[in-house]
């Protein structure tokens, strides 16, 4: 569901100019219907289009040991995240282009049944890779509970709303190793591109997890993508395993396949005719 | 290589003399030889067919004993038993002909026991000594191609004997001499035997001190010395009786006349630089079968040309004559191998040197100044060249003038003598051989081998395989880089034109060094596409390496199209599978470093297991270097992303950290790499196929032929 807002019929037009920091947040709704219902563990990405998280410049915009919890690195954040390494002297927790630039809207779900509103249960933990979230993302060490005194010293990063150890509410989600900040530091390999935001687990056998119907996605339109013709997109997508919907392999491995199978029966035709000639041709000696 | 250019004595002969057979007073004698159980002895005795006065035998063989300017080398006194009395000294001469001939006087009983104070000491057949005072030696010369001794015998008669080439005796002797020995003579010469003839002289004692006189004049004349001394030869050596003639024989080595063989169905051309008389190295040249009877021969000698002065009008002819019956009558059948002529009729060239410096140096006129030109375009289309007479200098010059000619075909000379060197530092490949004349041809040369027929080897095993082998490293090389650069290059449309690399920066690095050298360095010793014994034994294999068949537009285009074909398709594959949300089974997505991994993946894999696919020749080095890679590829990779390096100078981001372990836990990803490595060999494994259908079916089809 593409929630930019460009045309002026859509429900979030109004929040189309709206800046970065204004409080509160522009808030849309757009009302969409499953035609079919979800089985199993159903995904929520968010998608962008025409965001090059894969520029060079960009993606070397990081300091990962100031991520890994390096004290050091932490208030002397490495060069390479210039121009978004200090801000007003105080250096940058986390630094870099990357951070700074963190998908921040949020998408709510609801399932419109007879005019009530019933709201959709989304789980924001294990969305990112299990080593990103334990191994390569580490909080700077001391007690993880009162992560303000750790990041003491330090400022958030210029265009967000609030700093970094104010992510969650959750300890073990707050701070450098919130799941939705690691997944968007993995940058993104073209410039269309999904990320996982929340999951939905399934109930039970018995109830699809996304009934067929009416549903409503309220979001909080913060972060502005019009500038650059970028858009932004909710998807809703199952797994199976072998992943999510992509017609290329099947489609690959069947035109692969019957056209080598058509070749061996060309080529045993062929062989089969210069066979019978090669043991006809033998003449005695 | 297209051209061989080969010395004959000692490269196709053995350069070692024996006697055969001579002929006395028109009395052919030869030498019997009998078998005793397997080995060959020779009589004592001679076997005649009528035989002369045996005053004139023995007159002949101390004619043989005397005129030659052999030395006697005494063996060391051994203590204890010696060996065989007769065998004590050894000859030394600069000419290995006369060697031959003292050897064979010796075996019909005279022998020659060394020169003592001026007397020659000869044994006769009643094992008597005679000593001979030698007063003067007239020594050979290449110009007049004879020498001559004078002797005073021990009852005071005063003897000249004179040995010399044919052409060069025969107008000396009194004429009606000449007749019945020119008969054996020349049936020699057409066996191939170097031909020598004996003549003498009586002298009176008032003739003598004439010719003492002007010989010492001559010898002590301050100016034109040499053309004193070829006057006074020349009125020396006149009038004189013809006694005889030698034939000997230098025998081919062995095999020789196979490898010419061989050589010649490999489509190369060889020709013969000689410096001896056209009908010796004529006969040779049939013996070893590079011309063959159905050959024509085609003559610009001194015989045919003529010594008159209008020996140029004379050459222009025959040039104009052979061009044409060359160049215009060329059979119109092309189709099939470039260089196969089996089919059509042979043509041979005999040149001799003073023809060839006709040729090549012509005097002022205009008109003779493109006779390089036909005589090359002549040349060019003859299968087998023989040129005689030939001064080393000449030598060099031909083979620069064929090195020179249009395609620039690579040229090969093989020899053995300092004579040569010229020759074999001239031409592309210098092959020496070390011989009875000494190191310096195999010196000055880039392979040395012992006999000429090893060359057959090095050119046909040995030089076909390392042309193939250089040939497709480099081609190799081209390609695998094409395939690594390409998805790199085909990133930059979707960063925005960035520069953002798609594999790691340690990837980039290893690639050509870690990765993908060692399959190809072993490759590149070790492959031998075709047996080595098939090689050898089957010449025309040869011919599909010529004129650099493998590095071709074609061979190039393809390796290059196959190049950027797998280019696109790891790039584009992975591309279409990126477009789903995720490739897991838990939701997660992949990054850009993943992408670029697992295209990485797919590049490594495709290029070693191409390589294996060209693989012929597996030897354990192939098989450990290549899976090897492979494996290191994949141990490299879990260990550079399963470090969290903390302590490193220059590595300050983990932006690779359990990318590829991560990668592989998708079965996704796992499918798509093999089907990707299987649709970029694909083309590559349809060609196999596809040749060996075209080879099945010309095999059937040369049967029907």
């Amino acid at each position: 569901i593409d929630y930019t807002g460009t045309e002026p019929s859509s429900p979030c037009n109004k929040c189309l100019n709206v800046s970065w920091d204004s409080t509160p947040p522009c808030t849309c709704t757009i009302n969409f219907t499953l035609e079919h219902s979800f089985e199993s563990n159903v995904f929520m990405y968010y998608g962008l289009s025409n965001f090059y998280q894969n520029h060079r410049r960009y993606v070397k915009s990081r300091d990962d040991s100031q991520l890994n919890g390096d004290n050091s690195s932490l208030l002397n954040p490495s060069k390479e995240c210039e121009p978004y390494r200090t801000n007003e002297d105080k250096p940058i927790a986390p630094c870099g282009a990357i951070a700074n630039s963190m998908f921040n809207d949020t998408l709510e779900l609801y399932r419109i049944d007879n005019d009530t509103r019933i709201p959709i249960t989304l789980i924001k933990k294990g969305i990112a890779w299990w080593t990103d979230k334990n191994v390569k993302f580490r909080n700077p060490t001391g007690d993880g509970n009162n992560l303000t005194a750790l990041f003491q010293g330090t400022t958030k990063p210029v265009n967000w709303p609030k700093p970094v150890y104010m992510l969650d509410s959750e300890p073990d989600n707050n701070g450098f190793i919130n799941e939705d900040f690691i997944v968007w530091m993995r940058t993104a390999a073209l410039p269309t591109f999904r990320k996982l935001y929340r999951l939905i687990e399934r109930k039970n056998n018995l109830h699809p997890t996304l009934q067929a119907g009416k549903y409503s996605l309220v979001i909080a339109y913060n972060y502005p993508v019009h500038s650059f013709d970028g858009r932004k997109r909710m998807i809703l997508s199952t797994i199976s395993w072998m992943g999510g919907k992509n017609p290329f392999l099947g489609i690959a491995y069947i035109t692969v396949g019957s056209i080598c199978f058509f070749l061996g029966v060309v080529l045993l035709i062929i062989h089969h005719k210069y066979g019978n000639r090669n043991t006809s041709a033998d003449i005695p000696n | 290589v297209e051209y061989i250019f080969t010395d004959k004595t000692g490269t196709l002969t053995e350069n070692s003399m024996e006697f055969i057979e001579c002929c006395i007073d028109g009395h052919k004698y030869k030498d019997c030889i009998s078998e005793v159980d397997g080995f060959s002895q020779t009589d004592g005795s001679l076997k005649y067919y009528g035989k002369a006065e045996k005053s004139r035998e023995e007159l002949f063989l101390r004619a043989l004993c005397l005129c030659h300017t052999v030395q006697i080398k005494e063996a060391d006194q051994v203590d204890g038993l010696i060996g065989h009395p007769e065998r004590k000294h050894t000859y030394i001469s600069s000419s290995p002909d006369e060697i031959a001939l003292v050897k064979g006087a010796e075996k019909y009983g005279f022998t020659f026991l060394g020169l003592q104070n001026d007397f020659m000491k000869i044994r006769n057949q009643k094992n008597e000594t005679e000593m001979y005072q030698l007063l003067h030696v007239l020594n050979f010369d290449p110009v007049r191609r004879r020498m001559s001794v004078i002797v005073r015998t021990t009852t005071g008669k005063l003897l000249l004997f004179c040995k010399g080439a044919d052409s060069s005796i025969f107008p000396r002797v009194q004429q009606e001499e000449i007749q019945r020995t020119k008969v054996h003579v020349d049936r020699n010469a057409m066996d191939g035997y170097r031909t020598l003839c004996v003549a003498f002289k009586e002298l009176t004692q008032k003739e003598y001190d004439k010719i003492d006189r002007q010989l010492n004049e001559a010898k002590m004349a301050l100016q034109d010395r040499e053309e004193k001394m070829a006057k006074v030869f020349e009125d020396t050596e006149a009038d004189m009786h013809l006694i005889g003639a030698t034939a000997v024989e230098d025998r081919l080595q062995e095999q020789s006349a196979e490898t010419i063989e061989a050589l010649h169905a490999a489509g190369m051309k060889v020709w013969v630089l000689t410096g001896d008389k056209m009908e010796t190295a004529k006969s040779t040249c049939y013996a070893c079968r590079l011309f063959q009877t159905s050959t024509e021969l085609l003559e610009l000698t001194v015989k045919v040309v003529g010594e008159s002065e209008r020996k140029e009008d004379r050459l222009h002819e025959l040039l104009m004559e052979y061009h044409k019956k060359l160049i215009q009558d060329v059979p119109k059948n092309r189709g099939g191998l470039k260089r196969s002529w089996t089919l059509s009729q042979e043509y041979g060239l005999i040149i001799d040197g003073s023809t060839l410096s006709l040729i090549l140096n012509p005097s002022q006129d205009s008109s003779s100044s493109n006779y390089k030109n036909i005589f090359l375009q002549i040349c060019l289309k003859c299968t087998a060249v023989l040129c005689c007479r030939m001064a080393p200098l000449q030598k060099a010059q031909i083979v620069r003038m064929v090195k020179n000619t249009k395609g620039s075909p690579i040229t090969l000379s093989i020899g053995d003598g300092a004579n040569d060197v010229s020759m074999i530092l001239e031409a592309h490949v210098g092959i020496g051989i070390k011989g009875k004349e000494g190191r310096q041809a195999s010196r000055n040369s880039d392979y040395a081998v012992p006999k000429f027929k090893h060359l057959r080897k090095l050119l046909l095993a040995h030089g076909h395989l390392y042309y193939v082998r250089i040939a497709h490293l480099v081609q190799y090389f081209f390609y695998k880089n094409l395939c690594f650069i390409l998805p790199q290059f085909l990133y930059q449309f979707f960063c925005g034109f960035s520069q953002q690399p798609l594999y790691d920066a340690a990837y980039l690095t290893m690639y050509n060094i870690c990765f993908t050298s060692l399959p190809i360095l072993a490759y590149s010793l070790l492959e031998q596409h075709i047996n080595i014994d098939t090689l050898t034994s089957d010449p025309q294999l040869y011919m599909k390496v010529s004129d650099n068949a493998m590095l071709q537009w074609k061979p190039f285009l393809y390796w290059t199209f196959l190049g950027a074909f797998e280019g696109l398709v790891f790039f584009f594959g992975v591309y279409f599978l990126f477009q789903n949300s995720s490739l897991e089974d838990n939701g997660k997505v992949f990054g850009n470093w993943t992408f670029g991994t697992i295209v990485f993946t797919v590049l490594v894999f495709t290029v070693t297991l191409k390589l294996a696919l060209d693989t012929r020749f597996w030897t354990w080095m192939n098989h450990f270097v290549i899976w090897g890679s492979l494996a290191f590829y994949v141990f490299f990779s879990f260990f550079w992303g399963g470090v969290i390096w903390q302590v490193s100078p220059f590595l300050k981001q983990q932006r690779m950290y359990f990318v590829f372990a991560h990668m592989l836990t998708s079965v996704s990803t796992w499918l798509a790499i093999i089907l990707l490595i299987f649709i970029s060999l694909f083309p590559e494994i349809l060609l196999i196929v596809l040749k060996n259908i075209k080879e099945k079916s010309h095999q059937v089809r040369n049967k029907f032929m």
